[in-house]
């Protein structure tokens, strides 16, 4: 049977990638960014997940304007790194999980979440930063992903709550999948930003490390706050953060933190970073 | 469901944030052919056209003269007020070699240097950013 086994959550700052592309992580101003995340790369090499689902959203890359989906899996056998308008990132292909994604995916459906399938599609900085975070330069990624893209760029989102229950929706296909499977589940974007505006640059870190908090334990409060919350308090791409609760959703009643990381800044945003396990 | 029930209170709720555009359903209608035209520029044969004559490539868009003038002025804020959104909007930054915190920067109002010396202070501060009517 296949199980999800940890919760990861983490920006996915395009800056971050380029610092790693070019070989600047140990720079005075990326290295503390970069600092927090060793922690996670020695724990993935001994966790060794099978698959990772991997939440984000994209950022104007494979949907423009012409078609926005509010959730949608990616059930193909590859998604290429995308050319985000300085050619594509020299990282690998991320290889997906059809059978998983596809299984997912009906099981959502069937659950009443309305999903998007996609067949082809490649990935921005929102799927590949993370994935450089956690498994660092690499000629391989070391497990298939599945990306589950979420439309936080025009309004409305999906609410929190929404968010939250796709994830307990989410766990609930993975167990019923027959493989044994070691799953991950990752949710992305965030911390708190705002890349617009006269207001550009906002950053409010007592929020976000209540947030932080709140992401362990048995508390579900996080799943009630209201997108108003998220553009005032943390700036109008900290709504990003609803991708988060997808992650928390899908660790059950009960989570435990294994480890936390929090600077700023990485160019505009608050780099914010969690490891989770759920309790049973 | 414990979404907002009234979707009017919702959308006037965004109207009172300082220095922010939300981007809505009206934004995104707007700005759609703007957007789209940003869009464009992920292509590098489009890239080229744009780089070699930007009124005559912009031409090609049914795009409001404003939008036209404000993306050949890069006057981001003004951008957003015609419906651009900053993600599609980056296309026509990262064409220029721009990156995110120079083309931020811009809409801040501050120079370059002020705006990563900020940055690197902790940030915008949340006070006084929150609401325009209750000041907070």
């Amino acid at each position: 049977m296949a199980r999800i086994t940890a919760g990861v959550a983490t920006s996915h700052i395009p800056a971050l990638g380029v610092a790693s592309d070019l070989g600047k992580t140990d720079e005075a101003y990326w290295a503390p960014a970069f600092a927090g995340y060793e922690w996670t790369r020695q724990w993935e090499r001994a966790e060794r997940p099978d698959v990772v689902i991997l939440v984000y959203n994209d950022h104007a890359t494979a949907f423009d304007m012409k078609i926005i989906p509010t959730f949608a899996i990616g059930c193909a056998e590859q998604f290429k790194p995308a050319d985000e308008g300085w050619g594509p990132r020299a990282v690998p292909v991320v290889e997906g999980h059809p059978d998983l994604a596809w299984h997912i995916a009906q099981s959502l459906i069937l659950d009443e979440f309305d999903m998007t399938i996609i067949n082809e599609m490649d990935v921005d900085h929102g799927l590949t930063v993370p994935l450089t975070m956690m498994f660092g330069k690499t000629e391989q990624w070391p497990c298939k992903v599945i990306p589950l893209a979420v439309n936080v760029v025009t309004y409305p989102p999906p609410s929190g709550n929404r968010c939250w229950a796709l994830g307990e929706a989410i766990a609930r296909a993975v167990e019923s999948f027959p493989e044994d499977l070691n799953v991950q589940i990752w949710g992305t974007g965030g911390m708190s930003h705002q890349l617009q505006g006269p207001r550009a640059g906002l950053i409010n870190a007592a929020w976000d490390k209540d947030f932080l908090d709140g992401l362990s334990g048995e508390t579900d409060r996080l799943r009630h706050i209201p997108h108003i919350e998220y553009l005032r308090e943390t700036g109008s791409e900290g709504i990003e953060m609803v991708m988060w609760l997808v992650m928390r959703g899908a660790l059950g009643i009960k989570t435990e933190e294994l480890h936390r990381h929090y600077h700023v800044p990485a160019s505009n945003t608050a780099v914010g970073h969690i490891v989770l396990r759920p309790v049973d | 469901m414990t979404g907002p029930r009234d979707i009017h209170e919702y959308l006037a709720q965004f109207e009172d944030i300082p220095g922010t555009r939300v981007f809505t359903a009206k934004r995104a209608r707007q700005g759609y052919h703007l957007n789209q035209f940003a869009m464009s520029l992920m292509k590098p044969e489009n890239r080229e056209r744009w780089k070699a004559d930007e009124r005559a490539y912009l031409d090609e868009w049914p795009m409001s003269e404003e939008q036209k003038q404000a993306m050949l002025d890069r006057d981001y804020n003004r951008l957003l007020d015609l419906g651009g959104n900053i993600y599609f909007l980056a296309k026509v930054f990262s064409t220029d070699g721009k990156s995110f915190v120079q083309a931020v920067s811009t809409m801040s109002g501050m120079s370059l240097e002020d705006y990563m010396a900020m940055m690197i202070a902790g940030g915008r501060s949340p006070e006084g950013q929150r609401s325009i009517k209750d000041k907070r």
